[in-house]
């Protein structure tokens, strides 16, 4: 028994310090944003004491906090819904139909999948400048939606395949249309899978910051994201108002994750993983 | 398969296809055509490559490029840290769950945020610093972001950072699906913990870590815009250009599309040999699905 538990405590030890070393930046801005400025600058490593809330009050007054994240959520949420709307119109095509050309869009989807979007940058900045869409959420929802519409497609696909072929079936002899099929059928049956999807496609669009900083340039529409780099500039020299800062905005994620872990891990490694 | 009448399915795939035709299919085809135009306004004159003669002899864009394919060592790193990490979780010791939670947690936090609270850790009179300085290590208090000789390997440092927690899901999702018995037989034949990682666990996980590897090489490339901006803005004095932040300036800051859409097309040429190695990968772990 003696080297199993050896080998036992030598592995709690690893975990241990990959645990420390994850949280230890989550502890350094938390502790940071509940401590006085002077308090910070003689012990940047310890415990608050006593606690500043006071910087969590300033950093909402310096900063459009709401604002920005009305902004962030409306962007999401426009994004979000379009592209699985469209998605699933075109997986349901995908998976369940027969025509010409259905396996090159498929694999169309799946090489989009890595084209990174700053490839696509310069040439929508002059198109969208033109048709005056920059600073508009249209223009950015539209982006967005396109921009996770990939993965959308080929998650949707493989888990409208793998519904049973009898459902289907059945409802077919029953004389329902391929609308209903799909909307009474394929996605009440997708529940799981379209949960993940938003969530992933979610976080992807509330955290990205390139598109966002070039196509929501103007004051009103500023995202949380680029909202935070111009808190950031402004309070630069005040370190624990910044941190009260961040922890208000990794707030909304950081929550969703707790709650819905499962769905995360499973849609963030969803098409990596056969079987 | 369902049985509709033959222009049905185009209905409704309709809408993705303008959907992607307008955001990729649209800009990947004007990013070639503005990569060999002067560009003023929304277009101009056609100057056939002096774009991307140009940027080849940019000491800027040189340097970034050169600092985005340093960048890739980081994959080499992710690979063997998220292998590790999920091997020592894939043995289910006490709190497995809890730590696979804690791992996980930087790749929620969103890359600013990231970007941000490490700027402030790294900083010359930083946390950091002060904890070596705590424990006696006062020697290794190094201006992080400040100074052009490590201010790159801190980036990526902290690339690694957030990025391996993903890769250790990914990893540990196919550890639990994957065939239990030749581990087991393993261990009854007295295979020791590395010789079981090393003969047993990678061979079975060897698509799942090449693609992985493909995942990371490309984000490494072209999807690290955020931790740059964030952290040092490209300083100092150009000692974290990437090729992306390049694009940006170029493009976005200095009006020179020409010049950033020859980058972008270098970059999309070099996203392409990867997304061909991408299908070889998925293809061959079809083949062995099947044969299995």
């Amino acid at each position: 028994m003696r080297p199993r538990s050896a080998t036992g405590l030598l592995r709690q030890g690893f975990l241990m310090v990959a645990a420390a070393l994850a949280l230890f930046p989550v502890y350094f801005m938390t502790v940071t944003a509940l401590k006085g400025s002077d308090q910070y600058l003689d012990d940047k490593l310890g415990l608050p004491w006593p606690l500043e809330w006071g910087n969590f009050d300033e950093a909402l007054r310096g900063g459009k906090f709401w604002a920005w994240m009305v902004n962030s959520a409306v962007l999401t949420l426009g994004a979000v819904v379009f592209s699985t709307a469209v998605a699933a119109f075109a997986a349901f095509a995908i998976a369940r139909m027969r025509f010409r050309g259905r396996d090159v869009l498929l694999t169309v989807n799946v090489a989009l999948l890595v084209v990174p979007p700053v490839v696509m940058l310069i040439p929508l900045f002059v198109l969208f400048t033109q048709l005056s869409l920059v600073s508009t959420y249209q223009g950015a929802i539209l982006i967005y939606a396109g921009l996770v519409t990939p993965f959308s497609v080929y998650m949707l696909t493989n888990f409208f395949r793998s519904i049973p072929n009898e459902l289907i079936e059945s409802a077919v002899t029953d004389g329902a249309s391929n609308l209903r099929i799909l909307g009474r059928i394929v996605l009440p049956l997708s529940v799981p899978a379209l949960v993940t999807l938003v969530l992933v496609n979610s976080l992807f669009v509330w955290n990205e910051l390139l598109i966002a900083l070039v196509f929501l340039p103007s004051d009103e529409l500023k995202t949380l994201m680029v909202g935070l780099t111009v808190f950031r500039s402004r309070f630069n020299l005040d370190v624990p108002v910044t941190m009260a800062g961040m922890v208000l905005s990794s707030l909304p994620m950081v929550v969703l994750y707790l709650f819905g872990q499962r769905f995360f891990i499973r849609g963030l490694t969803a098409g990596a993983v056969k079987g | 398969m369902l049985r509709t009448r033959p222009w049905v399915p185009y209905l409704y795939v309709a809408p993705m296809i303008g959907l992607l035709g307008l955001v990729f299919g649209y800009s990947m085809v004007r990013v070639f055509d503005f990569s060999m135009r002067f560009i003023r306004g929304a277009s101009g004159p056609f100057v056939g490559l002096d774009n991307y003669d140009l940027v080849l002899e940019d000491p800027t864009f040189r340097l970034a490029a050169k600092h985005s394919a340093l960048l890739l060592l980081a994959v080499p790193i992710l690979t063997v840290i998220s292998l590790l990490v999920s091997v020592v979780l894939y043995e289910r010791i006490r709190g497995w769950r809890f730590y696979r939670s804690i791992v996980f947690l930087p790749y929620i936090l969103a890359v600013p945020i990231v970007g941000i609270i490490f700027s402030y850790i790294l900083q010359l009179n930083g946390v950091l610093n002060e904890a070596l300085r705590d424990v006696g290590l006062g020697f290794a208090a190094l201006d992080w972001i400040g100074s052009e000789g490590i201010a790159l390997w801190s980036v990526l440092g902290v690339i690694v950072w957030r990025e391996v927690g993903f890769g250790i899901v990914l990893f540990l999702a196919r550890l639990m699906s994957m065939d239990e018995e030749q581990l087991e037989a393993a261990r009854i034949d007295g295979a020791g913990w590395w010789q079981r990682l090393r003969y047993v666990i990678v061979p079975q996980l060897r698509g799942t870590i090449e693609f992985y590897a493909v995942v990371a090489t490309i984000t490494m490339l072209a999807w690290v815009f955020a931790y740059v901006y964030t952290l040092t803005q490209g300083g100092p004095g150009g000692a974290t250009g990437i090729v992306e932040l390049y694009i940006y300036n170029q493009g976005v800051r200095n009006s020179l599309p020409g010049m950033a859409a020859a980058v972008a097309v270098l970059l999309l040429g070099t996203t392409l040999v990867l997304i061909v190695a991408l299908f070889r990968i998925r293809a061959r772990a079809g083949e062995e699905a099947t044969v299995s």
